[in-house]
């Protein structure tokens, strides 16, 4: 089962910024140089700390911003209006991801009107049927987003998400604004959906518990760059870069046989305008070498998944 | 008076309309309250000025030259609020003069508005050159004292009443398209365009059925604000006889043409000012009230 719908190639999106009126151009190099596949039905986490560019990466594949260079494709869409189609978005905050002047049935109605050409009666059955299968009711149809409760906000968005039948839906961290049990209940649906509508996910998360729920294939990103990528079991199981071992020990868990000894790391993430020369983690890596601060590590095939790292 | 009171309570609830949302905020302001009265009223004696008034606003009575108010000696029913210098009915031609008030300001907010807003819409979404020359041009009118702009702009075009009324729409206008511009900068960040985005939709529909009906609360605010600036500033040119020229019973040229019968007549005077204080009154607090009303921030 090969089904790619989704392949980026060395992504980069840099932002010209200044530091002060005079100051030089400096360059923040938000994604530089990310590649992957998705195949339909399969779901692709992206993780990593604040800023190292997973929702800039969202940006993206969504197009909402075009990318600096680098090129992806959507499984045999071209043009700009009907890659559209095929890729949506679902955000962190559901409120403000909803036009709060607007009743959930021309929410959820805006994509066909935009993109179909549907009467307004098969507009409404199809917003009903959505709202059903997100587990709202129909009369939730003409009420406003402000009535409803955080989880059913982001079931609304989730129901927009998919008007278009999308084969790709980008979550940004869809359910970290949510409270514990809530997020169990928006994982549940987007997983029976992705059956349904054979869905790809790419999942975007700095929650690891959350994401070894969900995913099938993890991408570890660090200040912009993927460290390592690959099957979740054996990520996981056996994170390979130094900085994927301490993300993962940083888990907590209740049950004392599963917790780790932790590895601690030193500092901050450095600025992503002034990444550090070689490899861009080796200031706070337990383990670098001379060879870190000199050249920048690609990623290569180490047992079964890829590792930007010299010393694995 | 309880149940009644719930029964209101549960009909909210149960009405998902932010209609009756306002509307219980708005009437906890008695000001406002009494404001959009004061507006409904005037509003109503404009409509209705031929059948309330009692006199012409022209007809002048040679035999009642400055008549005082009824109530006054010397005074008759017949002029309720007695006649000017050449015996027209002062009670008439202020009901008539609420006519011409209200509709030309109405005229002036509403172009005020519209282009104001265009204005706001084009600079917020542009952002660079094209936001620049139009922001910039707005602070230069901005800067101007407003009266004295107007009058620029009249003593260019000539003394009528319209052009009075374009001068103030062009005092007015910078109000509003910085207003917009503000609104358009908060929303256009917000989730819900980079959603209508994503879902494909063009730049006037971003423009206008997404971004635009959120941005409305302050502007709406300003609108009726501007109301009463409007009457006033056109009271104002028509005093100084730069607007609505005789005998258009307006009530600033009312006021220009009496002036010297101040001291013989105070009420040649006092009443058009009366009629002008309580317009301008009743906008102001109606505005002051929707904006409690409208404004999240202000809620309790």
């Amino acid at each position: 089962m090969n089904n790619t719908v989704l392949t980026c190639h060395q992504l980069c999106r840099y932002y010209p910024v200044r530091d002060s009126l005079f100051g030089r151009h400096k360059t923040i190099k938000a994604v530089d140089g990310v590649s992957f596949d998705l195949s339909a039905g399969r779901t692709l986490a992206v993780v990593g700390e604040s800023g190292c560019g997973k929702s800039t990466l969202a940006r993206l594949i969504t197009m909402i911003e075009p990318p600096t260079t680098g090129r992806f494709s959507l499984g045999g869409a071209d043009g700009v209006k009907s890659m559209r189609r095929q890729v949506q978005l679902v955000f962190q905050d559901a409120y403000g991801s909803l036009n709060p002047r607007k009743k959930v049935g021309s929410i959820l109605e805006e994509p066909l009107v935009i993109n179909t050409r549907m009467h307004r009666a098969e507009r409404r059955d199809e917003a009903i049927t959505m709202l059903t299968k997100v587990g709202l009711r129909p009369e939730h149809y003409s009420r406003y987003p402000h009535m409803f409760s955080g989880g059913q906000r982001q079931r609304i968005a989730v129901a927009r998400a998919l008007m278009l039948r999308p084969k790709i839906v980008v979550a940004d961290e869809p359910v970290s604004a949510l409270d514990i049990s809530i997020q169990a209940q928006i994982l549940n649906l987007l997983m029976a959906l992705q059956d349904e509508f054979d869905l790809a996910y790419l999942f975007i998360s700095h929650d690891l518990s959350v994401v070894e729920r969900i995913c099938d294939e993890v991408m570890v990103m660090y200040l912009g760059r993927a460290v390592e990528q690959g099957a979740k079991q054996i990520v996981f199981q056996r994170p390979a870069h130094p900085y994927t071992q301490a993300l993962l020990t940083s888990t907590p868990f209740v049950d004392p046989g599963r917790r780790a000894q932790r590895v601690l790391l030193r500092g901050e993430p450095p600025s992503p305008m002034n990444v550090p020369h070689g490899c861009a983690f080796h200031q706070r890596c337990p383990i670098a070498e001379e060879r870190c601060h000199r050249e920048r590590p690609e990623l290569r095939d180490v047992a079964g998944r890829l590792v930007a790292c010299h010393l694995v | 008076m309880s149940i009644a009171a719930d029964h209101i309570d549960t009909d909210a609830a149960a009405l998902p309309n932010p209609l009756v949302e306002f509307w219980r905020y708005f009437r906890q302001n008695y000001g406002a309250v009494l404001g959009s009265a004061i507006v409904v009223i005037i509003t109503l004696i404009a409509v209705l000025a031929d059948v309330i008034a009692p006199h012409s606003p022209n007809e002048q009575y040679r035999d009642a030259l400055l008549m005082p108010p009824a109530w006054l000696d010397g005074g008759t029913w017949r002029f309720v609020l007695g006649t000017d210098d050449i015996g027209r009915d002062i009670l008439s031609r202020i009901i008539y003069g609420a006519r011409v008030s209200l509709s030309i300001g109405f005229l002036v907010v509403t172009l005020a508005l519209v282009v104001g807003i265009a204005l706001g819409l084009v600079a917020g979404f542009s952002r660079g050159a094209l936001d620049i020359l139009v922001m910039r041009s707005m602070d230069v009118m901005l800067a101007l004292p407003s009266l004295l702009l107007a009058i620029v702009i009249v003593a260019i075009l000539g003394p009528s009443l319209i052009n009075a009324a374009l001068a103030v729409v062009v005092v007015q206008l910078p109000h509003f398209a910085r207003l917009t511009r503000a609104a358009v900068l908060t929303e256009r960040a917000k989730d819900y365009v980079v959603a209508s985005r994503v879902s494909g939709a063009g730049l006037l529909r971003l423009m206008f059925i997404t971004v635009l009906p959120n941005c409305m609360a302050p502007v709406i605010v300003q609108g009726t604000l501007g109301f009463s600036t409007a009457v006033l500033d056109l009271a104002a040119l028509g005093f100084l006889g730069l607007g609505a020229q005789p005998p258009t019973p307006e009530w600033g040229t009312m006021l220009s043409n009496a002036l010297q019968f101040i001291q013989r007549a105070w009420w040649v005077v006092t009443f058009p000012g009366l009629a002008i204080l309580s317009v301008v009154l009743g906008f102001n607090l109606m505005g002051d009230g929707l904006r409690d009303a409208l404004d999240p921030k202000l809620k309790r």
